[in-house]
């Protein structure tokens, strides 16, 4: 359930963002999101904005794997 | 009181159903039961192929096309997959009263470049006026005449266990082009419809090889629709690969953000050949040639088992089953 | 290459992890995967079958269309048959059918509906039609109920008069101490939703672990997140420990998305809600609050719904608890299919029995 996919601000209008998905635009409203900056990756779900990724922990499920179970 | 709803045209399994029960079941002979996508018969000295395609798009502009260009290659295409040359075109025009002159004159110059481009002619024609509300902005409807050579048989009922699957190309790229400008969804993509004419790549193809046993413009409904509509009255069934199958980033991308499945979306550039394993490279090459053809892959093969069934291998070495479509595929937020 | 997706679709990877998996999982133990975007990614990639004969998936009740009370279907139906009212859709309500009738086929009887991707987008279609009343059709979770809640916000703000939401709305906590509390079914370990858990947190799932003594895992959907959470959950079982994971770190904060919850609790209150093949449940929906209520199409509107009938070979219900499977309903597969849906566990893409239909077991 919750479909959502990843995507990058690269503006800001107001309170809305045009998001940046591997080429595709989408415009998302950023109601949810607190102080959300251009550069940033937020979830993109229902046409808003419901978190910011975190490139931090984004690799942790990789490496998870990676490093637990070995190459 | 039955109604016909927009399932019936999605081009589905609910769309069969209205096919089969009652415009065969009405009008049905043996050309017409055939179900192809254009009607070949036999005059003293040769082979016709005959078709009718309407088009009712909207937007009637999009990324890559109009409704003119549509409404050309679209018949083109339908006598191209079954191995004719199109020759003559006809164009019945079913215009919206206050529509506005100049953007018709677009569409028209647009039919006459691609006609020109596809080498057919466009022979008669109609016009008529409707009121204001009584069509969505215009239709066309095109019906195509070209000519086979006698030698050529093509038939599902030429597809045996083992012939390999051909796309001429990425898939899911009108759909998607055609959604960007929907209101309501619109996104801004590099999308553009594959909208094009292929009657000289597959006459160059099936000039220069002799193994293919079928081909198909994969059209509304997508690939998984002509698949499964092969399977409904082939004794066979159809393995893809899904790490085979040409998807660009852009539609990859709508489809992430929309919930839809590439499979399922249309196309308007794209051929799907049935080809004899032995002639799998030599298809491929000659595709590659034309400019609609560069991307052309084998993505699959027909199989024995899985009768009637169009299934798919994913990534991770499990099988699933395509199924038929029932409607047209709805944005998902779940 | 769509980045923090395809990362996490490694098939090499999501391979190793079948055999660690493999290789652990000496107990047999029926996970419970409550949304319906992972019962679908678990069947659409195969993962029931990388994980082992010790593994079961068992699915939840986490896919809002599924859930939704026929009463409710036939009351969005019944608003699009109105005067001068547009209805706003997402897509995945717009096939499922009512008692006699659908959103779609509404629609070709003449209803002006339209299926959008946002609540903004009713939102803004209510701003250039001010002649129509637009009602949104608000379905969801936790995860979607703050997009509502937002609209609702803007509507007020910009004055808007001809904007109404039908509040759908449900909440996850209950409906899980409902399954669990049954005692119906017997699950060993939970794979948390994903994105109610990106607004809600994680400690919403604290009372499974303390009361039930059951691992949890909140797990992404894509198959290296399932399978991370499957090889977590499986050593979990192993050691007979019962603790709560956020392998989703990446978009779940533990503490969740409070900007998102305090519009939410402004805007929306809990109430008892009709859960389709569970009944009521206390506190698992919710609806406007005092000053928002003549954002309610419910109130604006009297609409007059017969109590919804469903077919009495249908077994959704029991389903959606876990408690049977696709298979187990006579139903399935006969005159109930993804193209002639007989209850919502078929006719939502991401429904168990539409999943089991396309996919198999």
């Amino acid at each position: 359930m919750c479909w959502a996919v990843p995507g990058k601000i690269i503006d800001i209008q107001d309170n809305r963002a045009t998001v940046d998905i591997a080429g595709l635009r989408k415009q998302a409203a950023l109601d949810l999101i607190a102080q959300p900056r251009v550069g940033d990756y937020v979830l993109l779900h229902a046409g808003f904005a419901i978190q910011k990724v975190s490139e931090e922990d984004a690799s942790l499920t990789i490496d998870f794997f990676k490093g637990r179970l070995g190459r | 009181m039955e109604l016909i709803t927009l399932a019936h045209g999605s081009g589905g399994r609910i769309t069969q159903e209205i096919i089969q029960n009652l415009f065969f079941r009405y009008l049905g002979n043996p050309l017409l039961n055939r179900a192809d996508d254009a009607a070949v018969f036999s005059t003293s000295s040769r082979d016709i192929a005959f078709t009718t395609d309407s088009f009712v798009v909207q937007p009637l502009f999009f990324p890559g096309g109009d409704i003119g260009k549509l409404s050309v290659c679209g018949t083109v295409n339908d006598l191209a997959v079954c191995g004719a040359q199109p020759q003559y075109i006809s164009c019945g025009f079913i215009i919206e009263e206050g529509f506005v002159q100049a953007e018709l004159i677009r569409i028209v110059k647009s039919m006459a470049y691609w006609a020109k481009k596809a080498g057919v002619k466009i022979v008669t024609g109609d016009t008529k006026v409707v009121e204001k509300g009584a069509a969505d902005g215009l239709f066309i409807n095109t019906s195509g005449l070209g000519v086979r050579r006698r030698n050529l048989s093509l038939g599902i009922d030429k597809i045996r266990p083992g012939d390999k699957i051909i796309l001429s190309g990425a898939i899911g790229e009108h759909g998607i082009a055609v959604l960007s400008k929907r209101k309501g969804l619109a996104f801004e993509s590099e999308i553009k419809s594959d909208c094009a004419p292929l009657n000289k790549m597959l006459i160059n193809v099936l000039d220069n090889t002799t193994g293919v046993k079928f081909m198909r413009d994969a059209t509304r409904g997508g690939v998984a629709t002509v698949l499964n509509e092969m399977v409904l009255t082939g004794d066979f069934g159809i393995l893809l690969r899904e790490k085979e199958i040409p998807v660009s980033e852009g539609v990859r991308a709508a489809c992430e953000l929309l919930g839809l499945d590439p499979l399922y979306i249309a196309n308007e550039g794209k051929a799907l050949l049935v080809v004899e394993p032995s002639s799998e490279e030599q298809v491929l090459k000659l595709l590659r040639q034309s400019e609609y053809g560069r991307k052309a892959r084998a993505v699959g093969e027909v199989t024995k088992d899985l009768a009637n069934k169009v299934c798919l291998t994913t990534a991770y070495g499990a099988r699933r089953i395509i199924e038929m479509l029932s409607a047209e595929p709805m944005p998902r937020i779940c | 290459m769509i980045k923090f997706v395809d990362e996490y679709r490694n098939p090499a990877l999501c391979l190793k992890a079948s055999e660690k998996i493999k290789a652990i999982s000496k107990k047999k133990i029926r996970i419970m995967e409550v949304c319906g975007g992972h019962t679908m990614a678990i069947r659409k990639n195969g993962l029931n079958k990388l994980v082992g004969g010790n593994i079961t998936f068992i699915s939840g009740p986490g896919c809002p269309v599924c859930v939704t009370a026929l009463q409710d279907v036939d009351t969005a139906i019944a608003l699009s048959k109105l005067e001068g009212i547009t209805v706003c859709t997402f897509g995945d309500l717009f096939y499922v059918p009512g008692s006699s009738s659908s959103l779609a086929e509404s629609k070709s009887e003449g209803a002006d509906v339209r299926v959008v991707y946002s609540a903004d987008d009713a939102l803004n279609l209510a701003g250039r039609q001010r002649d129509k009343k637009v009602v949104f059709i608000s379905i969801g979770f936790e995860t979607t109920a703050p997009t509502a809640a937002a609209a609702i916000l803007r509507a007020q703000a910009e004055g808007l008069d001809n904007f109404y939401i039908l509040a759908l709305n449900k909440t996850m906590p209950a409906a899980l101490r409902a399954i669990l509390g049954s005692g119906d079914t017997k699950i060993d370990a939970l794979i948390c939703p994903g994105h109610v858990s990106t607004i809600t947190g994680i400690e919403i799932y604290r009372f499974i672990v303390e009361e039930f003594k059951i691992p949890c895992c909140v797990c992404g959907f894509e198959p290296l997140d399932i399978m991370t959470g499957v090889y977590i959950l499986a050593g979990l079982s192993e050691e007979n420990k019962a603790e709560l994971v956020n392998a989703y770190k990446r978009v779940v904060r533990d503490e969740g998305n409070k900007k998102a919850r305090s519009i939410m609790r402004e805007v929306f209150e809990k109430a008892d809600a009709p859960w389709r093949g569970i009944g009521v449940i206390p506190s698992s929906g919710l609806r406007l609050r005092s000053p928002y209520k003549r954002f309610a199409a419910r109130e604006r509107f009297n609409i007059d719904v017969p109590p919804a009938k469903e077919n009495p070979g249908c077994i959704c219900g029991e389903v959606l608890r876990g408690i049977k499977r696709p298979a187990d309903c006579p139903l399935f597969a006969k005159t109930c299919s993804p193209s002639r849906p007989q209850g919502a566990c078929m006719v939502s893409s991401e429904g168990i029995c539409s999943a089991w239909y396309k996919y198999g077991d």
